[in-house]
């Protein structure tokens, strides 16, 4: 990440927001151009929020490096990190990631390392259950040994304190939060409540449905898209529900590759094309939200058609012009 | 002469261009719902919410028929998975639930189907799978005619490992297939597809309405003296509940032949957690 930071000095900085639970650093990289001293709209993404999901901060990697590859020669890439900052994490669940990579036994390992509080036995808390949005209602256990445990209250953790306290503060600035995960192939949007809708739910399917076509195009996989009580299950305290509370007008969860032959074990040789598409599906997501604030456009796709036909119309007089 | 013309063209783009855009403004605000956030502290859910639990049709990419399905596809690979087969659902096409009361529930699927190792697509398959009504219940049933599984023919592969490994001086073992970076050794492939197969007997049984499972690895596999022509093997396999996001444990005794298929010979491990706050009711006193 500091190489990253040095070598790009005029796109990219970095900052701590936070401490896990073992005292490790919670860092993002802010990408975009003339950012200094600027309060510009902005994206979320976070990655690796659950330590055994390692396609997710891989794919953070790969989302800042095709970043830094194109943002010079690609106009409309330029346009946007002109117009807002891409906040994103490569990893927020540290203690667990790290954890995760110990050895074998430790591999499947999903959430936070916070020690266990009086009365019981077992650490770390689902993190992704921890958010203070209808925190312990639906969708968690209560045994702190298992895995989707939503901690003794909502926002226990420190991990998801630093998110709720730096996302917090810029909520109106803040247009889409994208939060990544494995596995399913999935695009779930909020709520993971089943008896609440967000108000723009048909703006996000339309939207969502249009990513998982362009990830699709690329490799074939398909993505489903959906709340989660929907097409995956009923949750509480997740981080995209949250977000969305605050108002955030997109949130979404990005569920990666596969759908369950390797699952978590994602082999080598799957984590390019997997990040290829993911980054298809991101990129389209960012674009509409950022056309949306800042060319007040919304619709998905008939804009790109008409501007073939123009520009197809326009090249037949630049020949007709020569010709004669 | 033209020059005029065609500085009237490009006018006449550049405006077309403009107007073939146009915006739709916002149609619903975007106000943010703070009352929500604050307000439900607990809220009742009735059981019948997971919002399919009336008779008939269900969306086939919504989660209920979506675990029916791969229901479906545990029982083809204990029928069908070898170490050289291995049946992955591709899709659902359609479903419908008929409710028996007691009975159980009845899902009604129509699926497509895939064998991941010669990516073969099986086509279309039409699946019914009951799921029992009873407070301990058994596996669920499942019936599956799918014609598309005869195009399979895996017998000359079968026959060479079943020779290797039978005439071996060493008994074959390995542990942790695939390993943390997702590798599997080609030579034990044949032996994670065979566990998977064994899993899936398990994962058969241990299924209901509230359970998603694939197997996430072997652990461990050891290879026992053959016995009645069947190679025999120890296997330690951990699967993966997606709704409790639960790693259980099973311990497997394996036997396998190309003509006898898989036969699992006995069982022991960790089924799914009862305790987790169920889905679909608001959560009991906190433990």
């Amino acid at each position: 990440m500091e190489r990253v930071v040095t070598e790009n000095p005029e796109l990219v900085s970095s900052s701590v927001y936070g401490e896990t639970f073992e005292g490790r650093n919670i860092t993002y990289l802010k990408i975009g151009l003339g950012s200094e001293g600027v309060q510009k709209k902005a994206i979320w993404m976070d990655c690796g929020i659950h330590a055994r999901e390692w396609i997710a901060p891989a794919f953070c990697q790969w989302f800042v490096k095709e970043i830094l590859l194109h943002y010079k020669t690609d106009k409309k890439l330029n346009e946007m990190l002109k117009n807002m900052d891409l906040y994103v994490t490569p990893v927020l669940n540290v203690d667990g990631y790290m954890y995760s990579w110990i050895n074998e036994s430790t591999r499947l390992w999903r959430k936070s390392r916070s020690t266990p509080h009086e009365g019981c036995t077992c650490h770390g808390v689902d993190l992704n259950r921890n958010f203070n949005a209808n925190w312990g209602t639906v969708g968690v256990s209560r045994d702190c040994c298992h895995n989707t445990y939503c901690g003794s209250g909502p926002v226990s953790e420190k991990e998801a304190q630093a998110v709720t306290q730096f996302v917090g503060s810029r909520v109106d600035q803040i247009l889409c939060f994208l939060t990544i995960h494995s596995a399913g192939q999935l695009l779930l949007l909020p709520y993971g409540h089943p008896h609440i809708s967000a108000p723009n739910y048909d703006e996000l399917m339309a939207v969502g449905q249009a990513a998982a076509k362009a990830m699709k195009a690329v490799h074939g996989m398909d993505y489903r898209v959906g709340t989660s009580p929907d097409i995956l299950y009923p949750n509480s305290g997740s981080s995209r529900d949250w977000a969305r509370l605050m108002g955030i007008p997109f949130s979404y969860t990005f569920e990666l590759r596969d759908k369950g032959e390797f699952g978590h074990l994602l082999p080598e040789e799957q984590i390019q094309p997997a990040c290829e598409e993911a980054f298809e599906g991101a990129l389209f997501i960012i674009t509409y939200v950022h056309d949306k604030a800042f060319h007040n456009r919304t619709e998905i796709g008939a804009a790109s058609v008409a501007r073939a036909f123009w520009a197809t119309v326009l090249a037949s007089c630049l020949a007709t012009m020569y010709l004669l | 002469m033209s020059r005029p013309l065609c500085a009237l063209w490009v006018f006449m783009v550049l405006l077309g261009d403009r107007l073939a855009s146009p915006y739709r403004p916002e149609t619903e605000p975007l106000d943010p719902e703070p009352h929500e956030a604050n307000s439900i502290v607990e809220l009742e859910v009735p059981p019948e919410l997971d919002g399919t639990m009336s008779d008939g049709e269900l969306v086939p990419h919504h989660y209920p028929a979506q675990r029916a399905a791969k229901v479906v596809q545990h029982y083809l690979n204990t029928r069908h998975g070898s170490p050289y087969r291995w049946i992955e659902l591709h899709r659902v096409n359609k479903a419908s639930l008929e409710d028996l009361g007691q009975a159980g529930k009845k899902y009604y699927l129509e699926i497509s189907l895939k064998e991941v190792i010669s990516n073969t697509d099986l086509g279309q398959c039409s699946a019914e799978v009951l799921f029992s009504g009873e407070q301990d219940q058994g596996a669920p049933q499942v019936q599956c005619p799918c014609e598309g599984l005869q195009k399979l023919n895996t017998t000359a592969e079968e026959e060479a490992l079943f020779q290797r490994l039978n005439s071996s001086a060493t008994p074959l073992s390995g542990s942790n297939i695939p390993d943390s970076y997702g590798h599997i050794a080609p030579e034990m492939k044949p032996l994670w597809h065979l566990g998977a197969a064994a899993a899936s007997f398990v994962m058969l049984k241990e299924s209901n309405e509230s359970t998603l499972y694939n197997m996430a690895q072997v652990a461990n596999i050891t290879q026992l003296e053959t016995e009645n022509g069947q190679l025999r093997f120890k296997y330690h396999v951990l699967l993966h509940d997606m709704i409790s996001q639960e790693i259980l444990h099973w311990k497997l005794l394996v036997s396998w032949s190309p003509a006898g298929g898989v036969s699992v010979l006995q069982t022991e491990g960790q089924p799914k957690p009862a305790e987790s706050t169920p889905e679909d009711t608001a959560p009991t006193s906190a433990s």
